[in-house]
């Protein structure tokens, strides 16, 4: 609307509008171009011991990533990664349409209650919810222990939740999950109200039972915001390094339990494979972009508005 | 003002759920102490003895509480340092992101010009970008750029200021760009035809209504680097130069040695959270009707 300037403030206005952008370009480019160049050229050259050493950098062309992408170990994290991705996104996203429907369903003091319960686990901040849950699930005295020898599930006497690679996953994706459904039940149930009630009660009159309520009409109707928070959830489980991090700290095998972000930390901080560690850096980045772009279009679009 | 076309007219809805309604506030009770039991149990296990901690069965309700376990996480030696370390680096970030992205959002919403388009692009495209992509070759500059200016190296806080201020202004950018173009422009050309040059204008008529933008965003960025975790990890090493994320978890690795005294971990984790989330549920609010006035046309 208050968009479009007029001609005489932008001749006026020339150079303005580049000194306003200085700042955050400078900031961008220190802290952000200027690795991801670093990045890109390292993942092109030998940066071995030697060049830990003060000896210049050699030209490998593409050495690293031939190096890299046979690696057995960088394909098993991938397919991780995304198994990981995928079971989380899903596992999210079903989750929190089942909350924003029970919040729909519910008296209006219920529903505070609820929302209040799901902002205090999204305002958590994340190294705080990892130690909380390593305590639930600690094997001495946690209270998942604790609680399934209590019903008769003997196995699970000193069970180590944390040393075992699939139940590692389990509780890492307990977290994330728990984590992420306050976003997914608040922004569901905010595209549910703005359902008009009178599509809702001709529906009603017209005899639709509940179920058929569900899926023509408020399933096709949040099916925008459903598809947003989807893919947002995907994006941001193909990024989980911390939550694995802190949890590997409880004694995981970690070569079981690496995702991707896990695997090039390994690479680069702990083998001091610069080069390797650049080339998958730049390959996630890559996948990033691929999978972000149709968000990224959307928001574009709203630019253009 | 906060009226909005948004608001949710839900109320005729009631009427007809007099039955199933029961069985969906029940399921709805369970979801909420499911969402909020883990906290729950943060804070009932910091109240507790750790004696007591350890006994079989558990105990639901707070029994004995104490603050012995608080004392004890507070007075860690790394603690305060941290605390310093944390307060130094998210408000130093905070007023350098504000107040560049405010003028970034500035000339993307008030100005057309040559290269806009690819920026709002580059923004957008640098948004979506993981920490975990960057994060060796931030590491890697911090510890060459350090070797000549330690202000600037691994374990200072302009270093980790820079990365983080990297991190956050794109999206900054494009909250506060909302927030400016929803402040119509027709106000300030009224008050330059009443006579105020264009950045009196600027100052008198636009600015206090972008302040709700500006408090939103601060506080968003401050929460998310106050929690940042992945970019500290390397940028931050040395135990001295640790923030309160990478505290708490040392605190938990230090007990961890020594037979785990879960009471007191898990009085450092409520020391963290405690403040975050009174902040978050504090703003919640003030950041919705923000965004709401935003949208509102003036």
């Amino acid at each position: 609307m208050a968009h479009s300037p007029t001609t005489r403030r932008r001749k006026k206005a020339n150079r303005a509008p580049f000194l306003l952008l200085l700042g955050s370009l400078l900031i961008l480019l220190a802290g952000l171009g200027y690795p991801i160049l670093w990045q890109i050229i390292t993942s092109f050259q030998h940066f071995g011991l030697e060049q830990q050493f003060g000896a210049p950098p050699t030209f490998a062309g593409l050495e690293n990533y031939a190096r890299i992408f046979t690696d057995d170990r960088l394909w098993t994290v991938v397919g991780r990664s995304l198994a990981f991705c995928f079971v989380n996104a899903f596992a999210t996203v079903f989750i929190g349409l089942m909350v924003a429907l029970i919040m729909r369903a519910v008296h209006g003091g219920v529903r505070i209650v609820i929302q209040i319960a799901l902002l205090l686990a999204w305002a958590m901040p994340m190294v705080a919810a990892v130690t909380v849950f390593r305590w639930l699930f600690d094997y001495r005295t946690g209270i998942v222990n604790w609680l399934l020898t209590s019903l008769g599930l003997s196995g699970f006497d000193n069970y180590a939740w944390l040393s075992h690679a699939l139940t590692f996953y389990f509780v890492a994706s307990l977290i994330i999950i728990w984590m992420s459904v306050p976003f997914v039940a608040l922004s569901l149930y905010a595209g549910l109200t703005q359902i008009s009630t009178d599509v809702i009660e001709a529906a009603e009159i017209d005899g639709a039972s509940r179920t058929q309520q569900l899926r023509y009409i408020l399933l096709p109707m949040v099916r925008p915001v459903l598809s947003i928070v989807l893919l947002l959830q995907l994006i941001w489980d193909l990024r989980v390094f911390a939550q694995i991090r802190l949890l590997q700290d409880a004694g995981a095998p970690v070569s079981d339990t690496n995702l991707l972000g896990n695997f090039i930390y390994e690479l680069g901080m702990g083998s001091h494979d610069f080069a390797g560690a650049s080339a998958v850096s730049l390959f996630v980045l890559g996948l990033t972009i691929l999978i972000s772009w149709p968000y990224v279009r959307s928001l574009l679009k709203e630019d253009d508005q | 003002m906060s009226t909005s076309t948004v608001a949710p007219p839900a109320r005729p809805v009631r009427r007809r759920l007099h039955m199933g309604t029961f069985a969906f506030d029940v399921l709805g009770i369970v979801v909420a102490l499911t969402w909020a039991f883990p906290v729950y149990w943060m804070v009932l296990s910091a109240l507790t003895p750790n004696a007591r901690l350890r006994q079989v069965p558990p105990s639901f309700l707070p029994t004995n509480a104490t603050l012995i376990n608080f004392q004890r996480a507070i007075t860690d030696p790394g603690f305060l340092p941290a605390l310093k370390m944390s307060l130094m680096i998210t408000l130093l970030t905070v007023a350098v992101v504000l107040a560049f992205a405010f003028l970034a959002a500035l000339a993307i919403s008030r100005f057309r010009f040559r290269g806009r388009k690819s920026f709002v692009l580059a923004i957008l495209i640098i948004q979506m970008l993981p920490a975990e992509g960057l994060f060796i070759a931030q590491y890697k500059m911090l510890s060459t750029l350090g070797e000549d200016v330690p202000a600037l190296g691994l374990n200072s806080v302009l270093g980790v200021t820079i990365l983080y201020s990297a991190a956050i202004i794109p999206f900054t950018i494009w909250m506060l760009r909302g927030f400016v173009a929803g402040v119509p422009l027709e106000l300030e050309e009224a008050a330059m035809v009443d006579g105020l040059s264009r950045t009196q204008a600027f100052l008198r008529i636009t600015f206090p209504l972008l302040a709700p933008g500006l408090v939103a965003s601060g506080v968003y960025a401050f929460l998310q680097e106050w929690n940042e975790f992945t970019v500290a990890l390397v940028a931050l090493p040395a135990g001295s130069a640790h923030t309160l994320p990478l505290w708490l978890r040392e605190f938990l690795n230090a007990s961890a040695n020594r037979g785990l005294d879960w009471a007191q971990v898990m009085a450092a984790s409520t020391i963290i959270a405690v403040p975050v989330v009174i902040f978050f549920l504090l703003v919640q609010n003030k950041m919705t009707s923000g965004l709401v006035s935003g949208a509102v046309k003036g």
